[in-house]
């Protein structure tokens, strides 16, 4: 941690302006003084909307909700870094302490072609649900569950897997990625679940859909690693590799014996 | 005029009750499902799990959420745990045990039969959740492990690390994403419901607008489900998400559905201290800290020491001193409410004497870094980057905020409102925690209304509703719906005053939470009931809400919230003012005693307060539904 204390920062922001998907967009530059040290980044951005209103301009648009680094809402480029300076910090938990006094800070939203910008800094993220939706899930109907103590799970199952679980959806490694692949976010989820003895039955079907879904939206996997740099939950690479071998297991699992439809 | 309230309870004995209620509901065969339409407001844990459910059984359902994608409900945010009444632990733990808890947690203000209910299903909800692949935590056998949790002497809460709501949310969404897949859920993301439309005296469906294009859409559905959470935010500064909002909830309310209860609300006693008038919201920490955490403040007045400086016999434990058998564990109103009386009597810690010590030396130096990191390894680390201080060596400043709202909109035991056809689930209703909810109380009760309750309770609505064609969108009480939502939209985008909508929702939040916070008085609600309107009016009058309705509009969005929150607000104190005792969440300072505790008034006030919207220039109309209790006998609390 950087330091700490109740300074007062003067900054000036390069804030990129777009008025909507098909706008070619801007890089407007805003004055922002008597910022606290204390303020989150985007108390500080709250504390420019503000005076933006009231000065008769649009506010910018940006995307939070929890502001507790869960939710996977927010996601900044700043200063050309996925969710700013801090490692495994999401946008909403970074504070003005990591920054000095005078500073010039760029901020853009997530740059990737699957992720369109909707207004100024939101963009679209919903190929990342299209993944979820091909089979980021286990089949069992509300009702059909045996008691839960009947499948003993290892606990370095359980802990590996909840490692992988531990993904809010920010799309931090889409926008991180040279290739804007969504390998991470996609491994996370598949490892999740195949880890664990309630997955193993769609362990293969899942492996191959997840896969293939996310090559159809994002770019592919070349193994860069700033993914894992820039994810607010520090999820390990290690994933991609498991799920690359998963992969390549599932496409001989899955083929169909000769005369099988 | 709404006649008596009939909560349609089962007769007999509580644990058969929801067994023989169940068999008494009617059926929807699997051919005749899909001809109904069932609309789900909200992917929170309680609607993603309705929605994925309805699903399954073969409903045609529409899914709404104002988020980008359902996995980012404020479910996600809850921290410590999900009770279940297991007994994995074999320290006598039963249904009955969870129920007697809850009731009593509750301050004797909930209905029996649906806390008896809530603890039978917490049991189908872990195994639900086990099988759908939440990674609940393990002991070395590999089976489930458990913790206690604030208000229990059992060691019931399964929990994911500091992340199990993020957890159950993300099995929730995956099971409703399962079915979007399979084409029988219609999902709406980034879709807000701004109306409840009522047709032929019945939910006939709601209007939304699309937050990107800023469309004004109706849709017609055979049953509505609301599924939108807490008011907390009314407050401004609460633990609740920026966009948490009672919008849908109120606008059904305003259409005829009651709402119960407003004035129960909850303060969560180990939130991170406010810092300045930046703040934006506050931050809450699992309260599962004050299993090991100790909490005390300097015994001296201005102590201004480094809690290191301050030797033992100079610390106040006062939990552990005034309430033996609890301890740290008191339940969250008891933890908060002595938290604000030690700071207001000058004993505060921080810069800003606004907090207590939460200290973990204790079980650092019996258990080490390691184990301790273990267990709370994201809330410590969570605390540093907020605070700036490192917990493992200075102990945690923590003070109580907003965090949950036990009112809500009325139901009956099938969770519907009086409104037919308009059910409301999770913390949106009303129903389970009285006038208090005890830790990990919040996930089991939204899953169990969407997992195993709605499903049941809306088919046997629908059942009644075979062969009846439901009034379409071609009922002019739609068209009337939207144009009413248009000209609302329009007023805001026509405003141009002088301060923006944040300024007036600050404003009113430090109103309600000085008039009706952690403890009220009848001056102080008379005075909130004359303030708010004022500010209200002030706010339609020079409220600035720049840009354009036909696009994404934050500042517009944030507007027809705020309203909203202006005319619950109201309610709210005006609750509160009625209820002349002190129960659970409402501590009225009238009603206490020697000591400080608070003092119910089982008499005059065992009932639910409902309340009827008589429109905007009429005050509202408090009905009643009297609470019976049969298999517990109301005590007064005593943690001691």
């Amino acid at each position: 941690m950087s330091a700490t204390g109740n300074g007062t920062l003067n900054l000036r922001l390069r804030v990129w302006r777009q008025d909507g998907p098909g706008d070619a967009g801007r890089f407007e530059t805003y004055d922002v003084g008597g910022i606290s040290s204390d303020a989150s980044f985007l108390e500080m951005l709250d504390v420019l909307n503000e005076r933006l209103t009231l000065e008769g301009r649009e506010p910018i648009t940006f995307e939070s909700d929890c502001r507790e680094g869960i939710c996977g809402t927010c996601g900044l480029m700043i200063n050309g870094r996925a969710h700013g300076p801090q490692k495994g910090t999401a946008t909403c938990q970074l504070h003005m302490r990591e920054f000095s006094d005078g500073d010039l800070i760029t901020v853009e939203p997530w740059r990737a072609g699957s992720f369109e910008v909707i207004r100024d800094l939101a963009v679209d993220r919903t190929a990342l649900d299209r993944i979820i939706a091909a089979g980021g899930y286990i089949s069992v109907n509300t009702g059909a569950a045996p008691d839960a103590n009947l499948v003993p799970v290892p606990k370095e199952a359980a802990e590996s897997a909840f490692d992988a679980a531990a993904c809010i959806g920010c799309g931090a490694c889409v926008a991180a990625c040279p290739n804007s692949a969504a390998q991470l976010f996609t491994a996370a989820k598949v490892q999740h679940l195949n880890l664990l003895p309630q997955g193993q039955p769609e362990r293969w079907a899942r492996t191959e859909a997840m896969v293939e879904t996310m090559e159809q939206f994002f770019g592919s996997c070349t193994n860069h690693g700033e993914c894992e740099e820039a994810c607010p939950k520090e999820i390990s690479i290690d994933f991609i590799a498991w799920t690359n071998r998963d992969y390549v297991r599932a496409k001989l699992k899955n083929r169909k014996l000769a005369g099988q439809r | 005029m709404i006649g008596s309230l009939d909560a349609r309870l089962p007769e007999g004995p509580l644990e058969d009750a929801w067994t023989d209620h169940k068999f008494a509901l009617r059926l929807v065969n699997p051919n005749n499902k899909r001809r109904f339409t069932v609309i789900v407001v909200g992917t929170g844990l309680a609607g993603a799990s309705a929605a994925a459910s309805l699903g399954e059984l073969g409903y045609r359902v529409k899914a709404f959420t104002y988020h980008d994608s359902p996995r980012r409900a404020h479910s996600i945010a809850a921290q410590g745990g999900i009770n279940a009444a297991k007994n994995y632990k074999n320290d006598g733990d039963s249904v009955f045990r969870l129920f007697y808890d809850t009731i009593k947690g509750g301050d004797y203000r909930s209905r029996e039969a649906n806390v008896y209910r809530l603890a039978e299903t917490s049991l189908a909800i872990i195994d639900q959740c086990v099988a759908a692949g939440v990674p609940f935590a393990r002991e070395y056998g590999g089976l489930l492990d458990n913790r206690s949790f604030g208000g229990a002497q059992v060691s019931r809460t399964f929990y994911a690390r500091g992340q199990t709501g993020q957890q159950l949310l993300l099995g929730a969404y995956s099971a409703l994403m399962r079915q979007v897949a399979a084409g029988t859920v219609d999902l709406h993301t980034r879709a807000e419901m701004l109306d409840l439309v009522v047709a032929d005296g019945r939910a006939a469906g709601i209007v939304v607008r699309d937050l990107l294009s800023g469309e004004v859409t109706a849709h017609a559905g055979d049953a509505v489900i609301l599924a939108t959470g807490g008011y907390s935010n009314v407050y401004f500064l609460s633990t609740n998400a920026k966009m948490c909002n009672v919008t849908a909830a109120w606008r059904a309310h305003r259409r005829g559905a009651l709402f119960a209860n407003p004035c129960y609300t909850q303060i969560h006693p180990t939130c991170i201290p406010a810092g300045d008038d930046f703040q934006s919201k506050l931050t809450l920490m699992s309260e599962s800290l004050r299993n090991d955490g100790r909490i005390w403040v300097p015994r001296a007045f201005d102590d201004t020491r480094a809690a290191a400086d301050i030797p033992e016999a100079e610390r106040d434990y006062y939990l552990e001193e005034k309430y033996a058998a609890f301890g740290n564990l008191v339940p969250r109103d008891v933890a908060s409410r002595n938290a604000k009386a030690v700071v207001d009597a000058g004993r505060g810690v921080g810069s800003l004497r606004n907090g207590v010590y939460l200290d973990f030396s204790d079980v650092l130096a019996r258990d080490g870094a390691e184990v301790v990191r273990a267990k709370y390894g994201n809330l410590f680390d969570m605390y540093a980057r907020i605070t700036g201080e490192d917990p493992y060596r200075v102990p945690m400043r923590i003070y109580p905020a907003v965090h949950y709202t036990m009112g809500g909109l009325w139901v009956d035991y099938n969770l519907m409102s009086n409104v037919p056809g308009l059910f409301v689930a999770g913390e949106a209703n009303f129903s389970d925690h009285g006038a208090n909810r005890l830790g990990a109380s919040a996930l089991m009760q939204g899953l169990a209304d969407g997992y195993f309750i709605v499903p049941y309770t809306v088919g046997d609505y629908l059942a009644g509703h075979l062969g009846k064609e439901g009034p379409g969108t071609a009922h002019p009480a739609f068209a009337d719906t939207v144009s009413e939502v248009n000209d609302r939209t329009a007023r805001w985008t026509a405003a141009r005053g002088s301060r923006t909508v944040d300024w007036f929702h600050r404003e009113l939040g430090r109103m309600v939470w000085d008039h009706c916070g952690m403890s009220r008085n009848a001056a102080g609600l008379q005075k909130a009931l004359a303030e708010i309107p004022a500010l209200r009016q002030e706010f339609h009058a020079d409220v600035c809400v720049p840009g354009s309705a036909a696009t994404l509009n934050q500042s517009l969005e944030k507007a027809g919230r705020v309203d909203d929150f202006f005319e619950l607000a109201e309610l709210l104190a005006r609750d509160a003012l009625e209820r002349e005792e002190s129960c659970g969440g409402h501590f009225r300072e009238e009603h206490q005693d020697a000591e400080g505790e608070a003092r119910r008034d089982d008499e005059r006030f065992t009932h639910v307060a409902a309340w009827e919207w008589a429109g905007p220039d009429d005050g509202p109309i408090r009905h009643r539904e009297e609470l019976e209790f049969s298999a517990v006998t109301p005590t007064t609390r005593s943690y001691k």
